[in-house]
Parts: C-alpha cells; sequence; structure tokens
C-alpha cells in the first residue's frame, strides 16, 4: 500500500493552488489546441515547453500534461460537428458522431464522447497507479513482429466490417497505401514515388489527406445538398447531458472493452489511433445494433472515445517506465523531462517519487477538471451547428486552411488539401468508403516499417510471425477478426443443413 | 511543424514581460528568429534546439524571439532545402546532425553543406556500443568474437534510421572485425534502446543521452565508446562506472572512431556581422549552467568552434563521410 501513501502525498503536491491553476490553464489551451485540425497536442505542448523552463518540473509537467488531456477532449468537437477530425484519433469518432449531430443530437453526442474519455483515461490512470511496474515489463516483450502484429489486427478488426461492396473497400485502402508510401523510404533510406517533387519529400501528411478528405469534401457535398447544416434544431441546454448520462450505463460492456482495448494499445506502445478504430471495428461487430453503426449509433461514439483516451493516458506509462513514447506528444513530453534534468526510465519511480506521483494525482485531477471544463460548453459547442451555413462554411474553409498550413508551414499542403476535398467528394459519390483509406494512411507506412524489420530480423522468413505465443495469438486473433463474417456464415449454414 | 502565427505570438509574449539587455552595436535581428531542427519532435537535435530556445527566453539573450520549427520531411532534406532557398535572410538558423552530409549523399537531393553559411560547432555526440546487461560478453573482446562466431547475419544491430550515422558506424564495425551483422533501422533512438533491453537486437550505437536511463536501471552495459579519448565526465551513473570509465572501442582493438555533429548554420549570404551575432550569441549560450547541464547529462564532447576552423573541420567531414558511404555502397545513384 505504499503507492496509496505515495499517492495521496501526490494529491497534496497536485492540489496546490498554484498547481491547480496551472492545471486549468493546460485543459483551456489544450481544448483550444485540440479544436483546431492541423495544430495537434505535440505541437501545442512542444511550443510552450520553453515557457515552462522557469518552473519547477513537477508544475510544468502538470500543465504540459494537461494541455495533452484538453487537446484529447478537444479533438472530438470538430469530429462530431463538422466532420473534420482534429486528431488522428478522432477519425472513428466522426463515423457515429457525425450523423448524430446531422440528426439533430449533437449534444447527446458531445456528452457520449467527453464522458466516454473521462471514462477511459480514469481506468487508464488506475492501472498506472495500481500495476505499473508489472505493465512496464509487458511493453519490452513487443519487437517488430509483435507491433507489425497488432497492426495487423487492427486493419483486419476493420476490413471484414464494412457495408460497401469489398472491392471497394479494398480498392480505397489499397489508395491509401500507395499514398502513405510516398516519401522517404525508412528502411532503405531512398525517396519513393517523389518524382523530383521536393514538396514531397515528406509524403502526404495524414491530417492534410483528412482535413481534405472529410472536412473539404464535406463542405462540397453539403453545397451540393442545398446549402442547409442538418443540425439546426438542436436542443442548447444543459439538461441534454444529464439525459445522455443516464442511457450511458447500458453500454458499460463496450467500455470495457475499449478501456482495455485502450490501456494495450497504448501500453505496447502502438498508440490512440489503432486503438480508436481496432475499438470501433469490435464494438461493431459484437454489439446487437452493429448494423445501424455509421448511422448515429452512439455507441459508435462511446467505444472510439474511450479507447483513445484510455490509450492516451497508459502511453504516458512506457515513456516515463521505458523511456519509450506511446504518442507523438509523449515523445515531446519526454523531450521536456530530459531537459528539466529528469532521467526517465526504469529509475524515474525510485528517485523522483514526488515528480511521478505529483504527475499521477494530476491526471485524475487534470481529467476531472477537463471534464467538467469541457461539459459545462456543450451547449455552446452545440450552438455552433444553429448558425446558418452561409456564415460557418467560408470560417470552416478557413480553419481548415489553416490547419492544413500550420502541419508544416507550407502552402503547397493548403492546395493539398483542396485536391483531397474534391478526392473525397468523387469517391463520397461513388460510393467509396473514406475510412479504410484514411486508416490505410495513418498506420500503412507503420506496418509496413515493422512488417521489414521482422522480417530483416528473420532474414526472410515469416515464420518470425508465428515464432512465439504473444504473437500468434495476435497475428489468430487478425485472421479471425479478417473472416468473421465468412465464418458466420458458414456457422449459420452448418446450423440450418443439421436441422 | 510549428505553427508559426502561435509560436511567435506567445514567445512575444514571454519576451514582452522581460526587461531588454542593452547590447553593443553591430547587426541585431529585428523580427523573430527561425531556428529550424531538420528532424522530427522528441529527437536529439530537437532537445538540443529546444533547449537553446529555453536558454534564450530565461535569460534574455536576444531581443527578438527564437522560434524552433521541425522540418524532417526526406531525413531533413525539407529543412535544409528551406534554408538554402532563403538566400539572405538572417532571420533562419538551422541546427544540424551528421544528415546534413548523409541525406543528399543517400538521396540526391540538391544540396550541400556549402550552400549555407556556417555559424559554430556546439558539441560533439558521442556514440557508445550498447549490449544487453543479461549478455555474456563483459568486454569489446567477448562481443568481437561472438559476433564471429555466429551464422553470416544472424547478428542483429539496432539503430535510428537508415544509410545515416548508425548504420555507417555498423559497416565500419563489420570492416573492423571482419564479421558480417544484420542491421535493423528504427525511427528514434529511445525506441532502439528499448528493443535492445527486450533483446529483440544484439546491440547498437545509441547515443549516451538516449542509453543512460537503461544503463543505470541495469539493463544495458556499454562496452567502449566511438571517441579517440574516453569522455571527461566522471560522475559515477551505475555501479560506481561513470562515463570517464567506458573505454575507447580503438584501445579495446576494434578501430572505428565517429563523432556527430551539434552544429549551427544560417541562410546563405550572411554578412560578417550577422555571423558575429549568432556566435556571440551561442557564446552566452555556451556559459550557462543550463547548458552545462544538459552536457553533462547527454556526455557531449563539448568542442566549441567557429569560422574558417568549423568550416575546415565540415569540410574534412565531408569528405570522410563521402568516403564511408561510398565504401558501403550508400550513394545514390547519380552522385
Amino acid at each position: 500500500m505504499e503507492e496509496l501513501a505515495n499517492l495521496f502525498h501526490g494529491f497534496a503536491v497536485a492540489l496546490q493552488p498554484y498547481n491547480i491553476m496551472l492545471m486549468i490553464i493546460g485543459i483551456t489551451l489544450g481544448v483550444i489546441i485540440g479544436v483546431l485540425p492541423g495544430l495537434g497536442g505535440a505541437n501545442g505542448v512542444a511550443i510552450l515547453l520553453p515557457l515552462t523552463f522557469s518552473m519547477p518540473p513537477t508544475s510544468a509537467i502538470i500543465m504540459l500534461s494537461c494541455i495533452y488531456w484538453g487537446a484529447l477532449f478537444g479533438g472530438a468537437i470538430t469530429s462530431i460537428l463538422f466532420n473534420i477530425p482534429g486528431e488522428p484519433w478522432s477519425v472513428a469518432t466522426t463515423f457515429d458522431g457525425y450523423p448524430m449531430a446531422q440528426q439533430g443530437k449533437p449534444g447527446e453526442a458531445l456528452t457520449a464522447a467527453f464522458t466516454s474519455s473521462f471514462v477511459g483515461a480514469l481506468f487508464a490512470v488506475i492501472m498506472i497507479t495500481l500495476v505499473a511496474p508489472l505493465v512496464a515489463g509487458f511493453a519490452l516483450r513487443f519487437g517488430p513482429a509483435e507491433k507489425f502484429a497488432v497492426y495487423f489486427l487492427a486493419f483486419c478488426s476493420f476490413v471484414g466490417l464494412s457495408k460497401e461492396p469489398p472491392f471497394k473497400t479494398i480498392a480505397a485502402m489499397m489508395m491509401g497505401f500507395a499514398l502513405a508510401a510516398v516519401g522517404l523510404d525508412s528502411i532503405t533510406g531512398q525517396l519513393r514515388l517523389t518524382f523530383g517533387v521536393t514538396e514531397l519529400l515528406n509524403g502526404f501528411d495524414f491530417l492534410i489527406a483528412v482535413i481534405g478528405l472529410f472536412g473539404i469534401g464535406e463542405i462540397l457535398l453539403t453545397m451540393e445538398e442545398g446549402l442547409a447544416f442538418r443540425g439546426g434544431n438542436a436542443t442548447i441546454n444543459l439538461r441534454v447531458v444529464l439525459q445522455t448520462w443516464r442511457e450511458l450505463p447500458a453500454y458499460w460492456m463496450t467500455s470495457l472493452r475499449s478501456c482495455l482495448i485502450g490501456c494495450w494499445m497504448g501500453v505496447t506502445p502502438a498508440g490512440a489511433t489503432p486503438a480508436s478504430f481496432m475499438s470501433y471495428g469490435i464494438a461493431k461487430r459484437l454489439s446487437r445494433r452493429g448494423n445501424n453503426f455509421g448511422k448515429g449509433e452512439i455507441e459508435g461514439v462511446i467505444a472510439p472515445e474511450t479507447a483513445a483516451h484510455a490509450a492516451g493516458t497508459s502511453a504516458l506509462l512506457p515513456m516515463l517506465s521505458l523511456g519509450v513514447p506511446g504518442s507523438p506528444t509523449a515523445a515531446v513530453l519526454l523531450g521536456g523531462l530530459l531537459i528539466w534534468g529528469l532521467q526517465p526510465g526504469p529509475m524515474l519511480f525510485v528517485e523522483q517519487k514526488e515528480f511521478v506521483w505529483g504527475l499521477i494525482a494530476s491526471m485524475y485531477l487534470g481529467n476531472l477538471a477537463g471534464l467538467i471544463v469541457v461539459l459545462t460548453c456543450v451547449p455552446i459547442f452545440a450552438a455552433i451547428l444553429r448558425v446558418p451555413f452561409g456564415i460557418i462554411a467560408p470560417l470552416i474553409l478557413v480553419l481548415c486552411a489553416i490547419g492544413a498550413y500550420s502541419v508544416h508551414n507550407s502552402t503547397f499542403d493548403v492546395m493539398l488539401m483542396l485536391v483531397f476535398g474534391v478526392l473525397g467528394y468523387l469517391l463520397k459519390k461513388c460510393n467509396y468508403p473514406l475510412a479504410p483509406l484514411v486508416l490505410a494512411i495513418v498506420l500503412g507506412d507503420k506496418a509496413e516499417e515493422a512488417f521489414r524489420q521482422s522480417l530483416l530480423g528473420s532474414q526472410g522468413s515469416l515464420n518470425v510471425f508465428f515464432s512465439n505465443g504473444l504473437v500468434s495469438t495476435i497475428m489468430v486473433l487478425g485472421l479471425i477478426a479478417l473472416f468473421w463474417s465468412a465464418i458466420q456464415e458458414g456457422y449459420s449454414r452448418l446450423r440450418t443443413s443439421m436441422a | 511543424m510549428k505553427p508559426f502565427v502561435l509560436n511567435v505570438a506567445l514567445a512575444a509574449i514571454a519576451m514582452s514581460c522581460a526587461s531588454s539587455t542593452a547590447s553593443g552595436a553591430g547587426w541585431e535581428p529585428v523580427r523573430p528568429v527561425e531556428f529550424i531542427v531538420p528532424a522530427g519532435t522528441g529527437g536529439g537535435a530537437d532537445q538540443m534546439a529546444r533547449t537553446i530556445q529555453g536558454i534564450v527566453t530565461k535569460h534574455n539573450l536576444m531581443k527578438q524571439p527564437l522560434v524552433v520549427i521541425n522540418k524532417a520531411g526526406g531525413a531533413g532534406g525539407e529543412g535544409f532545402l528551406d534554408v538554402k532557398t532563403s538566400s539572405g535572410n538572417p532571420h533562419k538558423i538551422i541546427i544540424t546532425l551528421s544528415n546534413l552530409f548523409t541525406t543528399p549523399l543517400a538521396t540526391g537531393i540538391p544540396f550541400n553543406w556549402k550552400d549555407l553559411t556556417p555559424v559554430a560547432m556546439l558539441a560533439l555526440d558521442e556514440f557508445v556500443l550498447w549490449v544487453n546487461a543479461e549478455k555474456p560478453y563483459a568486454t569489446v573482446k567477448d562481443y568481437v568474437e561472438a559476433a564471429k562466431k555466429a551464422p553470416a547475419g544472424s547478428f542483429k544491430m539496432g539503430g535510428t534510421g537508415s544509410k545515416q550515422e548508425d548504420q555507417i558506424i555498423t559497416v565500419g564495425i563489420e570492416k573492423a572485425i571482419e564479421a558480417k551483422f544484420t542491421y535493423i533501422p528504427y525511427k528514434g533512438g529511445g525506441e532502439v534502446a528499448v528493443q535492445l533491453v527486450g533483446n529483440h537486437v544484439d546491440s547498437t550505437v545509441n547515443n549516451p543521452i538516449e542509453a543512460v536511463a537503461q544503463w543505470r536501471g541495469g539493463k544495458l552495459r556499454p562496452l567502449c565508446v566511438f571517441d579517440a579519448q574516453p569522455m571527461a565526465y566522471d560522475e559515477p551513473i551505475a555501479d560506481g562506472k561513470a562515463w570517464k570509465d567506458i573505454p575507447t572501442c580503438k584501445s579495446q582493438g576494434l578501430a572505428m572512431e565517429y563523432l556527430m555533429l551539434r552544429g549551427i548554420f544560417m541562410s546563405p549570404k550572411a554578412t560578417k556581422d550577422q555571423i558575429e551575432y549568432y556566435v556571440e550569441l551561442f557564446k552566452k549560450v555556451r556559459a550557462t549552467p543550463e547548458w552545462q547541464d544538459f552536457m553533462k547529462n547527454g556526455a557531449f564532447n563539448t568542442t566549441f568552434l567557429t569560422g574558417a576552423d568549423y568550416a575546415k573541420w565540415v569540410e574534412a567531414e565531408e569528405k570522410r563521410h563521402e568516403g564511408l558511404m561510398k565504401d558501403a555502397g550508400f550513394l545514390a545513384s547519380g552522385n
């Protein structure tokens, strides 16, 4: 129970008025950063990092990690209201969050998203408090083969479930892989598919593709459908929060499953993005109302948000205990730790107790503060949808352009965003699903890298993916997910023939 | 990768809180200075740039804000080309690592360090040969024997990036001991160290700062340093051993030396006054206790060079990289 005593000591540190003030500033800044597409949590933390050098390290990390929580909360807002994911892990939230907003239920969707985020984070923090050393060791077992298996599982849990014709899904996914391949090949150090265009050195950034495909594409579609925003009749009072809360406990199973997926992905560390996709895919498959997913099902908001937040929070564990960041933001925080003279790694928990437990206590308090801040703002966010389309559309367009520009400070990216917008519009008109394309852009190069690293290590033998219990289990789970519908069909046929 | 406007706004707020210091004649920045990092956030170069930014802000060393911007695309090529095309703009400086040489050589992008104006060498980063502490080899000799005994290609070396410093050193070791390794590239140095702790690779050549935590935690063991003399820091780190106690690889019969440049360049066509301003600035940065702590934590070699000495050093190093990369077969076709 030494941990609990440490934790209470941590609360005493985090509850100093100065630290509480930093916490609230951090959350507010984080929400703003999360709302602006392109300006992700990693960027926000990186910009503010130098300003914290004069603070004590514990206060500094409290403020910076609160920015991180704030950004995790904020990412959901634009996904639900405008179909523009502010962060990579909010993409899966758009699938059901945006339809809900269009049906006049933005308040419900936002409340569900924020609350699930909180639940996911809380679950992850409790895990960090109780079993930190145990779980940290688990991450060490993940070499390239295990990582590839995780990505494989993320793809497979997503492929089998699309309602669109399978060939369209595959076509969209392959297009995503092709786009992900542009730029520097990290295994051979060669440039691929850049055709000498220096702007393409960086490849196609995921954020620019998503802002274009979803944001601009959506505006084009809405224009065609008569310039009307369909969320106009949204109820805007705080009662909607309480009403939604009454519904949420019914989905405890989805929440728990998503928490587990999120913690697993955060610790390994694969990150919040595969966690949110995987959680959405599995929820759709296992839910009784799975067929309604994509049409505005509240469960389709709960699953990805819970998992993303659980992963985002537990990603700090490998950072602290091993020095491996589980997310881009964690990478920047890691740099901060080094600058403050704190050495992340196995000794941090032993030598810097006050810092570590102060941070963990601030995770509890920061998320609670974040939840209160964003929930009170739900009516305000929802009211945005009442603004006439003619006014809001140009604003969204400007926001998208700023977002695309700020990813690499490049005007080329703004043009690219518009091209992706047209592409998104065309694909939607032809009924090609966008989700597999986006999934492939986000995870394609990582999966490829892990695959090739594994094969380098095994000198070309595919057996490496079945070489130990851990990797084999994940691969088999992936294969089951891939052929799930075929298995189901076979099973029901078997039953009818038996009868 | 940094949103410039917000960056500037925040930095401006920070600066306005502080009183300005008087300084002598000569050139001074009249608007915010962009500090380009040709690598991603969280890496070694990025950490150094952000530490400098923090020191400049805290000690009020500049009247204008210093704004760190990551341009990591194409193994840093994006950042170098950006500075190259900003000819005559004295408000842009760049921090370099070995990709100053390796990126143009390996990818063939139209860039050479001579396109930029050299300002100062801030430090040199050391490379250390690491193995997992569970492994039986306690000395370089044991390690070399084990590597030679293993079937060709089954001994795995992990490193950061492809055809960059870590892989160049690996090829150098292969040559020196006549063994064949399989080199596995990863995205970042911290990840490489953890892969070694998890026994997914057999050895690494991590920079001190990337692996020190695992050394202190008893997970990794340093065998030797790829420098001409041992590192200068004698404070004990783990098991009563200090950085100073790690022998040089050469003294252990592994003839390979490699140090990585952490230096500053600025846009082409800078005037003497402008170069002088930045040299003075970095001299002030180097004098702060924060910088000295940073050097100690990362066990850096603190050689400081400017002007012709610096240019001469870079030129010699470029030749050496060309030779090393040619021998290893890493040159892009057409180079």
